[in-house]
């Protein structure tokens, strides 16, 4: 079991980890190695990265499957979007003094996050009373009725209310793919994320998990955590939405947040496994570079995953990381541990 | 004057037509242990679901000292002072023993998702405290060693008693212990009757037990309430239910 | 057209939807009711009988005989398909798994399906010929008058198979207590795969009856087709034969009435994305207002 002290340590060890990995790919970049194709890529890597890990917080750590998980992602697209544009526009008009990109950026992000934020407590609210098999289908419903409604919206190029023309597809909008940026921004996501969970917040909603009757009993409001859980699950999901808005193409189509996007994280979440935020993080990596690499075979991407899908739930369904989790830190220790003897210590699962 | 802690009057739940429980009235002073027993399908556990929210009386009402406790969800009432084992352990298998502890801490920890987030000051001090908390409670059941086991790799007795410790971890005034002795040897149950003896004397908390082995009722208990189709059929000391002519009708099956 | 015929040539058009929904909804009620598990592919094997009639109702044809026949080999190939799917992806997940994995092998079984459909026979729909001919009666088409006779059939045909036969007992056995059968010398696996076999195939008839209607076949009709069914055997509470059928016309009609009223009021647009969504949400509102269905009866947990 960790302490303070060792847990401070780790969080040095990781943060020192991760310059090492930001110095990496400063490196590669000042080679000339870093061209739009792999910029891209890297992009896709970060939002699919903090929707993988925002999913597992529901998939994984509350027990609950998810199909909606796009839906929120779309939110934050386009509040994220609609956002940025406002603020470019106020600029330009003059009514707002100019601010640089990254600021205009991160408050998009934000208000993006913050929009499905709220749609996750309002799903999140009737939902999270029902069993297993309903609250997937009813997570699936909101997740259909929130694109359904976006592409109706003038702004995103529907009619909305008023028997006219259709309004304009949101374009135009602003670039934000600068990489160490958004390494920096998806390295917190996930470091939030692990926090959260790492304290009196994930040990209740694991309770909760496992047995909600017996989790009442000890005096938790086991509503209150399945809800808040479900909000910041979709708050990341609206950052990574607004990651994905702002990648460069400059415009957001209602069709990229399907049922079918949803079902890919789940699939990311499920293989990576549920409960590990380390497997979440390489599962996302590995299926968004994959399908890159073996473009030939996209058409069968989806049949592949699904036989993949199947076999683990017989052969191997913790998924391929189980519970475990990555830690830089006790990796050294071991190291370094292993010219002393030690009295036997029984496995604990990272930190409680 | 020992002070009331649990009050019921003319408690009771109706499922459709049919009274699972009425008339239910009890009246359990600060540190008293009294057993609850009666045949198979009494009412017993439907009696602790009412103490506790898990079901909503239909009639009836019951206090925890002076406050109502009718209508409060479970979690509310755990709050309040009122505590449960249950008669199939229901205990976080997967998590350890530890942690099955800690989890009945965080009803009365303060920190908030920034302090969580930002690992305050806060944070840091309420996790530690907690810890060491556990960690005592632990010892009182002699746990303290298995702290980093698995819950569910414990031997029964010991599951038993880490169920108890995670109810006393909540601070809990009145204890409900539902059938803590069932699938226990002789050995086993001694163990469990030093252990309750133990925290009464350490916790001074009111305990009502359901049981049905009848040795473990009769050597603690101070009072013995029996009901039989959901109604009290007789009250008193344990000497006298275990001659009174109702009681013994009512396990025989007349 | 006045508003009243209007009105009634919408609920006539519901009503051709919705007994379509019904016969899907009562396959999926059936496995429902026995493993608890919302058969997410139950939808594609709709997909898998409607390519099989495309390749057998030529045959038919060319051998003279009645298109409508070949329904009976596409009930022979869903039914094996079910069985397959059950026996070997359903079965080992629920021996070993918990109830997340069950699902989601559900979800994976109808990518897998919709996928592989794709693979073989590519993206672009297939077209069906007229398998019947009928007369329209008192202005509804015969098609519809003939859905709704066989849904109704298809009915009562389960409710005395579950209620008089063996099988049918035994599946009823296993709906309620799965232990308990396993200790009355029930064979649970399998009444299990019989019951697959049997959901499955009646996809298939359902299949024959959209088919006959809409004449198109694509890799992906029945993912939306079996959602729908599903809020339908929701509505009329899961796991219980009538109520399928019920809902399944309430559904088919609320659906052809919000196509027909509210698509003014929006401009035109009501897609048939919104239509799905108008489904989902009556799906919420049942699922938050009366779980257990308009037939069904509420049971809770056991502490």
């Amino acid at each position: 079991m960790l302490n303070k002290k060792d847990r401070v340590r780790s969080l040095w060890v990781t943060l020192l980890g991760l310059g090492v990995l930001m110095l990496a790919i400063f490196a590669a970049d000042s080679l000339g190695m870093i061209d739009n194709y792999i910029r891209g890529i890297f992009i896709q890597c970060c939002f699919a990265i903090v929707m993988a890990t925002s999913l597992n917080l529901v998939m994984g750590y509350l027990g609950q499957i998810a199909l909606g998980q796009a839906g929120f992602m779309a939110v934050g697209a386009y509040t994220s979007a609609l956002v940025t544009k406002a603020i470019g526009l106020a600029i330009k008009a003059g009514t707002m003094a100019p601010l640089p990109l990254l600021v205009q950026f991160i408050i998009g992000m934000l208000c993006g996050a913050i929009a499905a934020a709220l749609f996750g407590l309002i799903v999140g609210i009737p939902a999270l009373r029902l069993r297993g098999d309903y609250l997937a289908i009813i997570t699936l419903g909101f997740g259909e009725i929130i694109r359904v409604v976006i592409q109706n919206l003038p702004f995103a190029g529907g009619k909305g209310l008023s028997n006219g023309q259709a309004g304009q597809a949101l374009i135009g909008i602003l670039k934000m793919n600068d990489i160490y940026i958004l390494f920096v921004i998806t390295a917190m996501c996930v470091g939030i994320m692990l926090a959260f969970v790492r304290s009196k917040f994930g040990r209740a909603i694991i309770a909760i998990r496992e047995d909600d009757i017996a989790s009442s009993s000890t005096g938790l409001n086991t509503t209150f955590y399945k809800v808040l859980t479900f909000t910041v699950s979709a708050f990341f999901a609206g950052i990574a939405g607004a990651i994905y808005a702002h990648r460069g193409l400059g415009t957001l189509q209602h069709s990229d947040f399907t049922f079918l996007k949803s079902t890919e994280y789940v699939i990311m979440v499920v293989v990576g496994g549920m409960g590990s935020m380390t497997g979440s993080v390489l599962t996302a990596i590995l299926l968004s570079v994959i399908p890159e690499v073996l473009r030939a075979f996209s058409q069968y991407r989806m049949l592949i995953y699904s036989v993949i899908l199947v076999l683990m739930m017989i052969f191997r369904p913790i998924g391929l990381f189980g519970n475990y989790e990555f830690s830089l830190y006790q990796l050294l220790m071991k190291r370094i541990r292993k010219k002393k003897p030690e009295p036997e210590q029984t496995a604990s699962k990272g930190d409680s | 004057m020992p002070e009331t802690i649990l009050k019921a009057n003319q408690l009771g739940i109706s499922f459709g037509g049919l009274k699972a429980v009425r008339n239910f009235d009890i009246d359990i002073k600060e540190g008293e242990l009294v057993g609850l027993i009666g045949p198979n399908g009494a009412g017993k556990t439907t009696v602790f679901n009412l103490l506790t929210g898990v079901y909503k009386p239909t009639e009836g009402t019951f206090y925890l000292g002076k406050q109502l406790m009718n209508g409060k969800k479970t979690h509310e009432i755990v709050a309040s002072g009122i505590a449960r084992t249950f008669q199939n352990i229901r205990l976080f298998k997967k998590m350890t023993v530890m942690e099955n502890v800690l989890i009945a801490f965080t009803k009365d920890m303060h920190y908030g998702l920034p302090g969580a987030i930002l690992r305050s000051a806060a944070f840091w001090k309420e996790e530690e405290e907690i810890r060491a908390k556990a960690l005592d409670l632990l010892s009182v059941f002699n746990l303290q060693g298995k702290a980093d086991w698995g819950a569910g790799n414990l031997p029964y007795g010991q599951q038993r008693k880490l169920e108890i410790a995670r109810a006393l971890a909540t601070n809990a005034k009145m204890l409900l212990l539902d059938e803590p002795a069932a699938g226990m040897n002789p050995t086993e149950t001694a163990e469990l009757l030093e252990c309750i003896n133990t925290i009464r004397r350490k916790f001074n908390i009111s305990i009502l037990l359901i049981e049905h082995d009848m040795s473990l009722v009769m050597n603690i208990c101070e009072r013995i309430v029996v009901i039989d189709y959901g109604e009290i059929i007789a009250q008193g000391l344990p000497e006298e239910i275990s001659h009174n002519p109702k009681v013994i009708a009512a396990y025989l099956g007349e | 057209m006045d508003g009243l015929t209007l009105f009634i040539q919408q609920i006539i058009n519901g009503l051709r939807v919705g007994s379509v929904y019904a016969l899907i909804a009562l396959g999926y009620t059936m496995v429902y009711g026995i493993i608890r598990l919302i058969n997410f592919a139950h939808g594609d094997f709709i997909m898998v009988g409607a390519y099989a009639l495309f390749f057998t109702v030529p045959l038919m044809v060319a051998a003279g005989m009645p298109a409508w026949l070949a329904v009976i080999i596409a009930i022979i190939v869903c039914a094996i398909t079910g069985a397959l799917v059950e026996k070997l992806a359903y079965s080992p997940v629920r021996a070993k798994g918990t109830n997340m994995s069950a699902l989601i092998t559900a979800i994976a079984m109808s990518l897998f399906l919709e996928n592989f459909a794709q693979t073989l026979f590519g993206a672009s729909p297939k077209q069906v010929k007229t398998i019947f001919d009928l007369p329209m009666v008192f202005g509804i088409s015969g098609n519809t008058l003939l859905t709704i006779t066989i849904g109704m059939v298809v009915m009562v045909g389960l409710s005395l198979f579950v209620k008089y036969t063996r099988t049918g007992q035994a599946m009823r056995a296993v709906s309620e207590d799965k232990n308990a059968s396993l200790l009355m010398g029930i064979n649970v696996n399998r009444t299990i795969t019989i019951t697959f076999a049997i959901g499955s195939g009646l996809a298939a008839v359902a299949s024959l009856m959209y088919v006959a209607q809409y004449n198109q076949v694509t890799n992906m009709m029945g993912s939306m087709l079996g959602l729908k069914a599903f809020v339908a055997a929701v509505l009329g509470g899961i796991g219980i034969i009538p109520g399928a059928m019920l809902g399944g016309l309430v559904i088919g009609i609320i659906e052809s009435l919000s196509k027909a009223y509210i698509a003014p009021l929006t401009g035109g647009i009501i897609t048939s994305a919104f239509s799905d969504a108008i489904v989902f949400g009556i799906l919420i509102i049942v699922l938050l207002v009366k779980p257990a269905g308009i037939l069904g009866k509420n049971t809770g947990e056991k502490v």
